[in-house]
C-alpha cells in the first residue's frame, strides 16, 4: 500500500522469560498483518513437516540461525518489519535466558515501547521483574505488558487480575513510564493480538495491534533543550571553489531540541558563545532543524571544533565532570574489574575511564540494590562511579537518553562490555564566556 | 502536537546518515561497496548528504563475478564518475587466474568465489571498513546483524559473539588485519527503498523496469539468455549457464526485483514503466525478493554459512 500521508515509526521489543511465547507472538503480529510472503511461509512449512507435528511453528519465523533451530530458542537480538496502513514497526526480538541480558538491553535502548510476556500460568517470576525494570531503567516511555497462553488458564478473568495485581503492586517503585498496559492474550491463536477476542468479554482494552498502532508517540522526543554532539568536520578545503574553500561544518545528529539560524549557542567544553549562521542539510540551507535529524552546523566565529565537542543551546545547560555516577549493565563473561582501563564512548567521543567504586548491585527479587557488591558479572545491573581522563560535557540519562548515556569497551579485545547511563549533574557547567562575547 | 516531526523515511535517514558519519570519522580507510544495485544507489545519496559538500571520503569497491548485466556495470561505472568517486574493481576472473580463488568442479555460480576476492580487496588496500548496503529484512540470519559487524583477521562472522549494539553509541575499534562491515540500510526494508529512490528521484538502472528479454525457464524460475561468447581466447564465461537443447527460449516482458548476477537472478514477467508501478508491485507481492534468488533457495541455512565465511 503506497501510502500518501507521512507514515510514523515505532520501535518496540518484546521480552519474557524463555518460552513465554515471544517469537510466536511476532510470528503471530507478521502473520495477521499479512506481512508474510508465500516463500517464507512455504519454508515455514517444510521445516514444519521436518521437525514434526505438522503445524506450523510461528516462533520459526523470527529464530534465524541454526543453532536457535536446533536448540528451540532465540540466542541473539532478531530485528523485524513490519507495516499496517497507519504505522510502521521495527521488533527486537529479544530473548528470555537469563544469560542473554545484555541483548534485551540492547534491543530496548532504541524502543518506544516494550511488550513484557507473562506466561499466565506461571505468573510473575524474576525474570518478569528484571525485565520491566530494564525497561524502566532504559528510560522506555510505554510499556505493556501482554499476560499470554490465557488459553491454558480457561480464559479466567480472576488469573489475569492477580497477575496485574502483582505487577502493580512494584511498578510504583520503577516509576517513570508514561502509560501502562496489560492485555490478556493467547499468541498461538492470536486473542488480541491483532483482534479483539470473543473469549475475554471481560476485558475492555483494545488488541495489542491496536494499541500499537495507536499509543501517543510524538512526544517522545525532547524537543527543548538543544544538544548537538560534533561527529564530524565538514571541511572542503576546495582550492578551486572559492565558496567551499572557506567551507566549515559541524556535522551530527541533533540529540534533543530545536535550533534556528541565528540562534545563539554555547561551544562545550571550551565555552565560547556563539550564533548559528548557517543550518546546511546536503544541498540547501535550512531556517531550523530539530531533533533526531542529521545536519550540518556553520558558525559565526571561526572556532577551533572538533569530533567529541559539544553545540548547546544557552539555556539549561549541561554538566561537566570527570568524577561521575552511573548506572551499569554488565555485558560481558569477563565481570567488571575496577581500577582497570577501559574506553569510555559517550556521544561521539572516547576517553579512558577507570571505575573507581562499585556502590551497589540490583537484587531483582526484591528490586532493591544490594551495597557494596565485590563486582557486576554478565547481567547484573549496578551503581558505580567512574572517573574519565577528560571531563564529560553530559546530561542525566533520565532527561536525555543520548547525551546521558555511554558504552565501555574493553582495551585489547575491543569487546563491549557494559551500557551507563548517567547520574544527573550535580551542577551544570558555567563557561566563562571570554572571546568573541556578544 | 509539536510539527517537529519525521515521518518513517526521514527517521531512516538520518539513522543511517549518523552511523555513515561515524565510518568517516572513525576508521582510517572505509571504502563504500557500491554494486550498481537499488541498495547502494541509496547507500549513494546517504553519502552525498552525509558528507556534502566535501568530497565523500572513501572510495567505492566492487567485486565482479564475471556474470554481471553489462547494462549494469555501465550505470555503476557512470554513477561513480559523476559523483567523482574513485571507483575500484577486483574480478573473481582475476583471482582465478592468480590462484586465489578456487571454483568447485561442476558449479556455475561464482556467488562463493566473491569471498576470496573481497577479503583480498580488503587486505590489498588495507581497508578497516567496507559499508555495505545488506538489509535486515532480507533473510533470516541477516536479521541478527549489527549495524557494525565485526569480523576477526580471517574475515570471518560470529554470529553468537556480536557485539551488542547500544542506543547510538556503535564501537568501531578493531584491531590491525581485523576490520568491520557496516551497514546503514539495516532497518530499511524493500519497500523502504523504493519509497527513498522516489522520495529522492534517484536513477535506477533499466533492469529494473520491464523491458523485452529472452530468457529460459530453469529451477523453477526464468533465468536471462547469457550475451553471446564473442572472445575465442578466454574460455566461456557463462559455460554451463546457457539454455540446453530442451530448453526452450523465449521472448518475454521482464524486470528484475533483485539484482544478483545474470546466471541467478530470477527475471519475473511484469509490465513496470515507473517507481510507482514498482512500488505497487512490491506491495502486492506474495514473496520475498530473495525468493527470486537461486543462491539463498539451496538450504535454509544458504545465507548463515556465506555470512560467516565472509560474505556480505
Ligand atoms: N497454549 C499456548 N501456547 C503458546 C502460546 N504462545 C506460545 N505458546 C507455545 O509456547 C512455546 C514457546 O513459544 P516461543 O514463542 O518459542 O517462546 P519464546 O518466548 O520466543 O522463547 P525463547 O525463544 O526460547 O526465548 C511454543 O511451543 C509455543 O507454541 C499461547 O498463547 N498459548
Amino acid at each position: 500500500m503506497p501510502h500518501s500521508h507521512p507514515i510514523e515509526l515505532l520501535r518496540f521489543n518484546t521480552c519474557g522469560s524463555v518460552d513465554d511465547g515471544k517469537s510466536t507472538l511476532i510470528g503471530r503480529l507478521l502473520y495477521d498483518s499479512k506481512s508474510l510472503m508465500e516463500d517464507q511461509i512455504e519454508a515455514m512449512e517444510k521445516s514444519a513437516a521436518i521437525t514434526g507435528g505438522g503445524q506450523i511453528n510461528l516462533a520459526n519465523l523470527t529464530d534465524g540461525l541454526r543453532a536457535e533451530r536446533e536448540q528451540g530458542i532465540t540466542i541473539d537480538v532478531a530485528y523485524r518489519y513490519f507495516a499496517t496502513p497507519k504505522r510502521k514497526f521495527i521488533v527486537a526480538d529479544t530473548p528470555g535466558h537469563v544469560q542473554y541480558t545484555r541483548n534485551m538491553v540492547t534491543g530496548a535502548s532504541t524502543a518506544n515501547l516494550s511488550i513484557v510476556l507473562v506466561d499466565a500460568r506461571q505468573g510473575v517470576i524474576e525474570q518478569t521483574r528484571r525485565h520491566t525494570l530494564i525497561a524502566s531503567l532504559l528510560g522506555i516511555p510505554h510499556l505493556v505488558i501482554a499476560i499470554n497462553k490465557m488459553d491454558l488458564v480457561d480464559w479466567k478473568e480472576e488469573r489475569f487480575q492477580e497477575i496485574r495485581d502483582e505487577i502493580e503492586d512494584f511498578l510504583p517503585k520503577l516509576g517513570n513510564f508514561r502509560d501502562v498496559k496489560f492485555i490478556p492474550m493467547s499468541a498461538l491463536n492470536g486473542d488480541n493480538v491483532v483482534d479483539r477476542s470473543t473469549r475475554t468479554p471481560w476485558y475492555e482494552g483494545p488488541a495489542l495491534l491496536h494499541h500499537l498502532e495507536t499509543v501517543h508517540i510524538a512526544s517522545d522526543w525532547n524537543f527543548s533543550t538543544f544538544r548537538f554532539p560534533v561527529q564530524w568536520v565538514n571541511r572542503p578545503n576546495n582550492p578551486t571553489d572559492h565558496a567551499l574553500h572557506d567551507f566549515r561544518g559541524l556535522s551530527g545528529q541533533i540529540a534533543s531540541g530545536v535550533i534556528r539560524k541565528g540562534q545563539q549557542v554555547v561551544v562545550l567544553p571550551i565555552g565560547i558563545k556563539t550564533t548559528v549562521k548557517d543550518i546546511w542539510n546536503y544541498d540547501h540551507s535550512m531556517p531550523e532543524a530539530f531533533c533526531p535529524q542529521s545536519v550540518t552546523l556553520c558558525l559565526e566565529h571561526d572556532i577551533d571544533i572538533s569530533r567529541g565537542d559539544m553545540i548547546v543551546g544557552l539555556e539549561n545547560l549541561p554538566g561537566r565532570c570527570a568524577d561521575l555516577t552511573a548506572r551499569i549493565c554488565w555485558m560481558h563473561l569477563r565481570p567488571l574489574q575496577a581500577g582497570k582501563k577501559y574506553f569510555l564512548k559517550h556521544g561521539t567521543q572516547t576517553v579512558q575511564a577507570v571505575v573507581t567504586q562499585i556502590e551497589n548491585k540490583i537484587n531483582f527479587d526484591t528490586l532493591e540494590p544490594e551495597a557494596a557488591p565485590p563486582t557486576l558479572a554478565m547481567n547484573d545491573i549496578g551503581g558505580i562511579r567512574i572517573k574519565t581522563a577528560k571531563p564529560l560535557v553530559f546530561d542525566g540519562y533520565q532527561t536525555n537518553r543520548l547525551t546521558g548515556s555511554f558504552i565501555l569497551i574493553e582495551q585489547g579485545t575491543n569487546a563491549t562490555v557494559a551500557a551507563g547511563m548517567l547520574s544527573a549533574p550535580t551542577e551544570a557547567v558555567r563557561p566563562e564566556y571570554t572571546d568573541f562575547d556578544i | 502536537m509539536s510539527s517537529y516531526h519525521l515521518d518513517h523515511l526521514q527517521y531512516l535517514e538520518t539513522e543511517a546518515i549518523h552511523v555513515m558519519r561515524e565510518v568517516a570519522a572513525e576508521f582510517e580507510r572505509p571504502a563504500l561497496l557500491f554494486s550498481g544495485g537499488k541498495d547502494s544507489i541509496c547507500l549513494l545519496r546517504l553519502a552525498e548528504k552525509a558528507f556534502r559538500p566535501s568530497d565523500i571520503p572513501m572510495p567505492f569497491l566492487n567485486v565482479e563475478t564475471g556474470h554481471e548485466f553489462p547494462e549494469l556495470l555501465e550505470f555503476r561505472d557512470r554513477r561513480a564518475k559523476e559523483l567523482g568517486a574513485k571507483l575500484l574493481v577486483r574480478t573473481v576472473d582475476e583471482a582465478i587466474a592468480k590462484g586465489h580463488a578456487h571454483p568447485a568442479p561442476g558449479e556455475i555460480s561464482r556467488n562463493k568465489l566473491q569471498i576470496p576476492v573481497l577479503l583480498g580487496a580488503i587486505e590489498e588496500f588495507q581497508f578497516d571498513c567496507a559499508i555495505g548496503g545488506a538489509r535486515r529484512d532480507e533473510e533470516k540470519a541477516r536479521a541478527k546483524e549489527r549495524f557494525f559487524s565485526f569480523r576477526d583477521s580471517f574475515g570471518q562472522w560470529d554470529p553468537k559473539n556480536q557485539r551488542p549494539e547500544i542506543w547510538n553509541l556503535y564501537n568501531a575499534r578493531v584491531n590491525p588485519g581485523e576490520n568491520m562491515r557496516v551497514f546503514p540500510l539495516s532497518n530499511w526494508t524493500e519497500m523502504d527503498v523504493w519509497e527513498y529512490i522516489k522520495k529522492e528521484k534517484l536513477e535506477v538502472p533499466n533492469l529494473y523496469f520491464s523491458h523485452e528479454r529472452e530468457c529460459f525457464w530453469r529451477g523453477g524460475q526464468w533465468l536471462p539468455v547469457p550475451p553471446l561468447h564473442t572472445d575465442a581466447t578466454k574460455p566461456d564465461p557463462f559455460a554451463g549457464a546457457r539454455p540446453k537443447p530442451n530448453e526452450s527460449i523465449k521472448k518475454m516482458i521482464v524486470r528484475v526485483r533483485t539484482i544478483a548476477d545474470m546466471i541467478s537472478t530470477g527475471m519475473i514477467e511484469s509490465k513496470t514503466d515507473t517507481i510507482d508501478d514498482i512500488i505497487a508491485e512490491v506491495a502486492a507481492a506474495r514473496v520475498t525478493e530473495r525468493g527470486t534468488r537461486a543462491d539463498d533457495k539451496a538450504s535454509e541455512a544458504a545465507m548463515e554459512d556465506r555470512k560467516k565465511a565472509g560474505y556480505f
